[in-house]
């Protein structure tokens, strides 16, 4: 297998928090999602896939060559979208064409006022005076248009209205149309996820605590939702993690066709990758 | 081809898709031998991650519903009959299992199970 990103040992030690990654693998041709809560590793991770920050040890190899050594080579392929824009304010569209045809090789200015033409953005209006969805639009045309095989996108969906979200998330699905194409996304609006995520990786106080197919946590895990005395009667190896609520027990399990008949009686729902987020986070074990 | 997909249903959307392309071919809406999308395609049509279109692909190909042939595409494999009625023979067993459980929970005799069929199944019959 190809593979777009591959991670190993890796460190970031700050003063109150440490992010460490063994081992991660993102396989090039899918769309990973990057979830956790505010604070958990994200941002940190995604920073040091583009060498914003620097690592204390380990290994980051991005379509097999290391980042370190080959960056500017490497950059060439990658989109990148961060929550906090990095132009100035005072730009519009026309110069961060300008700009960007002196950064990027491939800088594609067709491409790029293609994708304005679509989005209906003027090519001379600042970025001041937009919307916080074009803005993030006229970004997303930018990460397009030098024609990267990986995007990074840090929270590039959150604070937008879903019409926004639907045309985006139509570009991100566009764009994996090539089958050597790959996508990250990290967010906690985990809906957005739901349909186009292949795998998910989530993360927790800085580690990888779950990477798995999205079908998988899907069509595998459920919650269970019982009271005391029923609680008392599971099997605790069934149990992947729970919480206790006033009323009822729920209950995270990863193999709902063994729970359906094993527990007969009981209620199991579907899981969201939400509940699945707070049931890790915030249930006991 | 069609596609409906339920995101409520407690079907996995794989087995929704297998099952819309399997009707569509099996009600000869879908031709021996047409194009189907390829799975990048039809991931951006239905806004389904293409994994899971992957998955359901690769089973009706296992199952002989499709063949894909390298570079080329997608296609609805030679209609094998004695398949698609194996597998509704499966279905109609599985109901029956069903019937069965149901009627010894409440103590239903067997003739009564049998009447009740042969009053739905004549009644269809003139």
């Amino acid at each position: 297998m190809k593979y777009a990103v591959e991670i190993k040992k890796l460190k970031k030690n700050y003063q109150n928090f440490n992010l460490k990654i063994d081992n991660l693998n993102i396989p090039s041709g899918v769309v990973v999602g990057l979830i956790g809560e505010n604070g958990a590793g994200k941002t940190t991770l995604i920073k040091l896939l583009l060498n914003a920050i620097n690592k204390n040890d380990g290994e980051i190899k991005i379509f097999d060559k290391d980042l370190k050594h080959n960056e500017i080579q490497v950059k060439e392929d990658i989109g990148v979208v961060l929550d906090n824009s990095f132009f100035p304010e005072t730009l519009n569209a026309k110069n961060i064409d300008t700009i960007m045809k002196d950064i990027y090789k491939r800088w594609d200015s067709k491409l790029f006022y293609k994708y304005l033409n679509d989005f209906k953005i003027k090519d001379n209006q600042i970025l001041k005076a937009m919307s916080k969805g074009m803005r993030k639009k006229v970004e997303i045309a930018t990460a397009l248009s030098h024609h990267p095989k990986l995007l990074i996108l840090d929270e590039a969906t959150s604070g937008l209205d879903p019409i926004v979200r639907n045309e985006i998330l139509d570009l991100f699905f566009n764009f994996i149309e090539d089958e050597e194409h790959t996508i990250i996304l990290s967010t906690h609006i985990t809906s957005d996820l739901e349909h186009i995520a292949d795998y998910i990786v989530f993360i927790d106080k800085g580690e990888v605590v779950l990477e798995k197919q999205r079908d998988e946590i899907i069509d595998n895990y459920g919650i269970l939702k019982c009271d005391t005395d029923q609680f008392n009667k599971i099997d605790k190896l069934d149990i992947v993690s729970f919480k206790k609520n006033k009323y009822n027990y729920e209950i995270l399990i990863d193999d709902k066709e063994k729970c359906q008949k094993k527990y007969k009686d009981f209620i199991i729902d579907k899981i969201t990758l939400e509940d699945l987020m707070l049931l890790i986070i915030k249930g006991g074990k | 081809m069609k596609m409906i997909i339920s995101n409520s249903s407690s079907v996995p959307i794989y087995e929704q898709i297998k099952k819309s392309i399997i009707e569509q071919i099996v009600s000869d809406e879908l031709k021996e031998d047409e194009a189907i999308p390829s799975i990048r395609n039809l991931a951006q049509d239905i806004k389904i991650s293409v994994m899971t279109i992957k998955k359901a692909y690769d089973e009706l190909e296992q199952e002989g519903y499709i063949i894909s042939r390298q570079g080329k595409g997608t296609f609805v494999a030679r209609k094998n009959t004695s398949l698609v009625k194996e597998k509704a023979q499966k279905d109609i067993e599985e109901y029956i299992v069903k019937i069965i459980n149901i009627a010894n929970k409440f103590e239903i005799p067997k003739e009564d199970i049998i009447n009740i069929f042969n009053l739905f199944y004549g009644s269809d019959e003139k």
